[in-house]
């Protein structure tokens, strides 16, 4: 015992002789940022596809705004409280939620829109590949009956199982099954982990799926996932929730900003009002965070060194 | 002779209830068949009831906005960023947080030599090294400053209601009514009415914590004050004590090691709530696990597990060992090198404000890519291994037990369902057993979820069976065997601290999303604490009555059966019933891995605004089920005990 002490004495003067050579905390200070952006607080919504998009947004507005940007990890519908009390000014995916809207844009006047993503939003059924190369006829929904059989699992009670996603996903698949006389049973899987996981499963080791999915999703870099066509959507066909019976509208994903961010005068607002890009351009960085294992700043270095010119644009240069 | 007729009657009582039990089960199925599919209150996913609606309608009437709740938000997040300022943020304009890597690792080796030993000492330092070597200092740091938060502010709370609960019975009877309450509780629940209160961020997360993590400290500081000797209560008053004089020299003092129980208790449940803390943005590890997920990263979110079950075994033997040593004054010798001691951390703390090596830790190692290289390699293998197998355990088990059962709650009327486990809890537990049992199926009828209630109802009872029989072999085995003791308890620990979110990812692989992955990830979160309590309750048979039982030769079969079992009755049923609300809180994460039913519920309704009401029934009805269970199975242990306790 008393050996350990006279170590933990030698161990600190060791360290005293070591350290004093070291580098000094503050004597690389980096310079203060060129124009007056200050800070504001980004919600990050749980699907890597968002997470691309704040990399790139606040690796441009730390790097050439000098603006401190906060990342704050937040479900999609949770984030629009964050715009009354100031925890969230910047949403940079937003998928319709038009009650949302409504009261926090239109009746709490706190937060205002910032345009779109120029990201399309596809919401879907789809099979694993295996599956369409095999019933090429699988994909009409009018076959889907012909088939159920091989979708029975232990959870959909002797009918086929369509799996359904994350409860913060917009859905109309209980309405649906039941007003296309489909012979499915929903069954929820509860996650976005869960869904790749189980179409992973199903492509490698060709076993049957028909789940709720949908686009941009760095997974389709991965596996090729075949959309199922249901009756085509026409404005209004999904007014009354109980009555749907056709496909998912298409969505133009967009943003929104609190009232007090639009207001600042920032710099950082223009680059958050200017920002757009594709389906692709979101794609190839979530795939870097996703699969190549990148961090969201390199990630977002990476493709920003390749498309300076897009990034000029959104910064009025 | 009066233990004969004793055991005779024992006897002839005990097969009267089980024939009565079957005879109910036999007609409960014969009237199934006849009846089935009629009143079973079916909800579909996106149907709501009009208590849901006004639930969902009245969410905004308090919240946000409320002077008072503002300021309990504006200094619980003060207290928080302060924290995270001295340990883990760069504060102050430098680049580096106040105190250091090596200055945190000095202050908390010197507090836990002071506190405790040197062993823990040297283990903490160790620990919180191996966490930075593993790249997480800072979000390691992040999380300990959450919790040490919430553990101060639920100490502030829970020991003056400990000592309250300890001193009068009636606040006893309500404290253990509303922590029965808290403990079932799934924490989804109130996160989402959290914040509407406290708005998302770190104050929320830290009162959520609390909220999760005060009620061991409660009962066991109450525990300790109720357990202090009358005598010695009697002698300060003789001598003239005031009130708080004894309270202050006798009873805390006197109660002060199990009071530190208490308080380790709450810092483990702390610990356990900051992956689900993270949902509502609390800094730290728990968002390295949830970020892990969405990738389905098992390597990195494990790695991140590990640093929680890291930071856990280090703050667990830092309080035992705080706990077990002696209350007295130090010696002179001891008193030189405690200040010795002292004027090292300063100068570690100076290094880790001046030179950057020892403020920021150093990257060059880096354990944790390569854990998390190990770990996905290995669930890869054992998914590729096993694959194919686990599917067919999880068709059998669930064509065969869950199916069954889960159609025989499901497919009858509620009230057939309601009668058949009224009639139950009265055979089994008496009045004490049947009255709540009714009164918590008739409330579960008013939320609206009866038909989910029951799906999850059946998962529940599954899975306890296997938690209790599994718990029963386990625990048994390490109370009988030191080394097995010795090897069993840290993993045992890794399994109540590594977050369940962690395993969900091999487990899905395995077994897809059913039902039976749920059962499985609630197996594995509530055997650690089943196993625990059995270990100790075979522990604590004396030793004499073993040897007795050895000495006129019985086989280790016989012992365990007929002596070691009986006498550690009533920890087995502190275990069951334990087992059984551990299970009950993992409902919600079983919802997110395909079990829908009520976790789906309560899940959507955290996300879904229009869902909100619904969600908050749903998380109503666990509890009930909780509640109900735990009366029933009470109830019976009681009635148990009472037949055999008062006839010796």
């Amino acid at each position: 015992m008393k050996k350990l002490r006279y170590a933990g004495v030698l161990t600190a003067v060791a360290l005293a002789v070591a350290g004093c050579g070291g580098q000094k905390v503050g004597a690389d200070k980096p310079a203060a940022g060129g124009k007056e952006c200050g800070s504001f607080n980004l919600t990050v919504s749980p699907w890597v596809g968002y997470e691309a998009n704040a990399a790139v947004v606040s690796y441009v507005a730390t790097k050439d705004l000098g603006c401190k940007v906060t990342k704050k990890n937040l479900a999609e519908q949770v984030a629009w409280q964050g715009f009354a009390t100031g925890e969230v000014d910047v949403n940079l995916e937003n998928w319709g939620h038009e009650d949302l809207k409504k009261k926090y844009i239109d009746t709490d006047k706190v937060a205002v829109e910032a345009g779109s993503t120029g990201v399309k939003g596809v919401i879907g059924w789809y099979v694993p590949p295996w599956m369409a190369a095999k019933y090429p006829d699988i994909t009409d929904w009018k076959n889907l009956n012909k088939y159920a059989a091989l979708f029975k699992t232990s959870e959909s009670g002797g009918k086929g199982q369509l799996l359904d996603g994350d409860p913060s996903y917009v859905t109309n698949d209980e309405a649906l099954v039941k007003n296309l006389s489909l012979n499915y049973k929903v069954v929820q899987s509860g996650s976005e982990t869960a869904l790749i996981q189980a179409f992973r499963d199903a492509e490698k080791n060709k076993k049957p799926l028909l789940a709720y999915f949908y686009e941009p999703q760095w997974f389709f870099n991965e596996v090729k996932l075949v959309k199922i066509n249901l009756p085509a959507y026409k404005p209004g066909c999904d007014a009354i929730p109980a009555k749907v019976a056709c496909d998912y509208p298409p969505y133009d994903l967009d943003k929104i900003v609190s009232k007090k961010f639009a207001d600042s005068g920032s710099p950082a607002y223009d680059l958050v009002k200017n920002f757009k890009w594709t389906n692709e351009d979101q794609n190839t960085v979530a795939r870097m965070i996703a699969v190549d294992k990148l961090t969201p700043d390199q990630a977002a270095e990476k493709w920003v060194d390749a498309n300076q010119s897009k990034v000029n644009a959104w910064l009025g240069k | 002779m009066a233990a004969i007729t004793s055991n005779v009657e024992v006897e002839v009582r005990r097969p009267r209830r089980s024939v009565v039990v079957g005879v109910l089960l036999v007609v409960w199925v014969a009237a199934y068949f006849v009846l089935r599919g009629i009143d079973t209150l079916v909800l579909g996913g996106q149907d709501t009831t009009a208590l849901h609606r006004w639930l969902t309608g009245h969410r905004d009437d308090v919240g946000q906005g409320n002077v008072f709740f503002d300021a309990i938000r504006a200094v619980v997040d003060q207290f928080v960023v302060l924290l995270q300022d001295a340990i883990s943020q760069p504060s102050f304009d430098r680049p580096v947080p106040v105190i250091g890597w090596l200055g945190v690792i000095a202050i908390a080796a010197y507090c836990a030599w002071a506190f405790g030993n040197w062993k823990v000492a040297v283990l903490t330092a160790a620990g919180l090294g191996f966490v930075g070597l593993q790249g997480l200092w800072q979000e390691s740091m992040d999380t300990l400053a959450l919790t040490i938060a919430a553990v101060l502010l639920s100490l502030l709370v829970a020991i003056p209601l400990g000592i309250w609960a300890g001193l009068s019975n009636r606040a006893f009877k309500v404290a253990t009514l509303v922590l029965d309450l808290m403990q079932t509780l799934p924490t989804f629940v109130y996160l989402a009415p959290l914040t509407l209160f406290f708005a998302i961020g770190p104050a929320a997360a830290t009162i959520a914590t609390l909220i999760y993590a005060a009620p061991p400290a409660v009962r066991l500081t109450a525990h300790a004050i109720r357990s202090v000797p009358a005598e010695s209560v009697e002698a300060a008053r003789s001598l003239g004590s005031t009130g708080g004089q004894t309270l202050l020299k006798v009873l805390l003092p006197m109660s002060r090691s199990t009071v530190v129980v208490g308080i380790n208790q709450t810092i483990m449940a702390a610990l356990s709530m900051v992956t689900v803390a993270a949902l509502i943005d609390a800094p730290g590890l728990g968002q390295t696990v949830l970020k892990a997920l969405q990738t389905l990263d098992v390597g990195v979110a494990f790695n991140a597990g590990l640093a929680i079950v890291v930071l856990a075994i280090v703050l667990d033997r830092v309080t035992t060992a705080a706990g077990d040593r002696p209350w007295r004054t130090a010696s002179l010798k001891r008193k030189v090198l405690l200040g010795a001691g002292a004027v090292a951390v300063l100068v570690a703390i100076w290094f880790s404000r001046t030179y950057v090596w020892a403020a920021e830790f150093p990257s060059g190692v880096n354990v944790g890519s390569r854990i998390a290289v190990v770990t996905t390699d290995l669930t890869n293998w054992v998914q590729d291994v096993f694959g194919g197998f686990t599917y067919g355990v999880r068709d059998v088990v669930t064509n065969a037990l869950l199916n069954p059962l889960e159609g025989l709650l499901t497919g009858s009327p509620w009230w057939l369902v309601s009668v058949v486990v009224v009639a139950l809890a009265f055979v089994l537990g008496g009045w004490r057993g049947a009255v709540p049992a009714a009164v918590c199926l008739g409330l579960l009828v008013a939320t609206g979820v009866w038909h989910d209630s029951m799906v999850t109802l059946a998962s529940t009872l599954l899975a306890t069976v296997v938690v209790v029989a599994v718990g029963l072999t386990l625990g048994v085995w390490a109370g009988r065997n030191r080394r097995v003791d010795t090897w069993i308890r840290p993993v045992l620990d890794a399994g109540q601290t590594m977050p369940p979110f962690v395993y969900l990812v091999p487990f899905l692989a395995l077994f897809g999303t059913s039902r039976f992955t749920a059962i499985a990830a609630a197996v594995v979160f509530a055997v650690p604490v089943t196993t625990k309590i059995v270990a100790d309750g075979i522990k604590a048979v004396p030793v004499a009555t073993v040897e007795a039982a050895n000495s006129v030769g019985s086989s280790s079969w016989q012992v365990i059966s007929k002596v070691q079992l009986p006498v550690a009755r009533r920890a087995i049923t502190l275990a069951v019933n334990q087992g059984l609300i551990y299970v009950l809180s993992m409902v919600v994460v079983g919802g997110l891995v395909g079990a829908g039913a009520l976790g789906y519920d309560v899940a959507a309704g955290f996300a879904q605004s229009e869902l909100y009401g619904k969600g908050l029934a749903a998380g109503l009805a666990i509890v009930l089920l909780g509640v109900m269970l735990d009366r029933v199975t009470q109830a019976a242990a009681r009635r148990t005990h009472n037949y055999e306790g008062d006839k010796r």
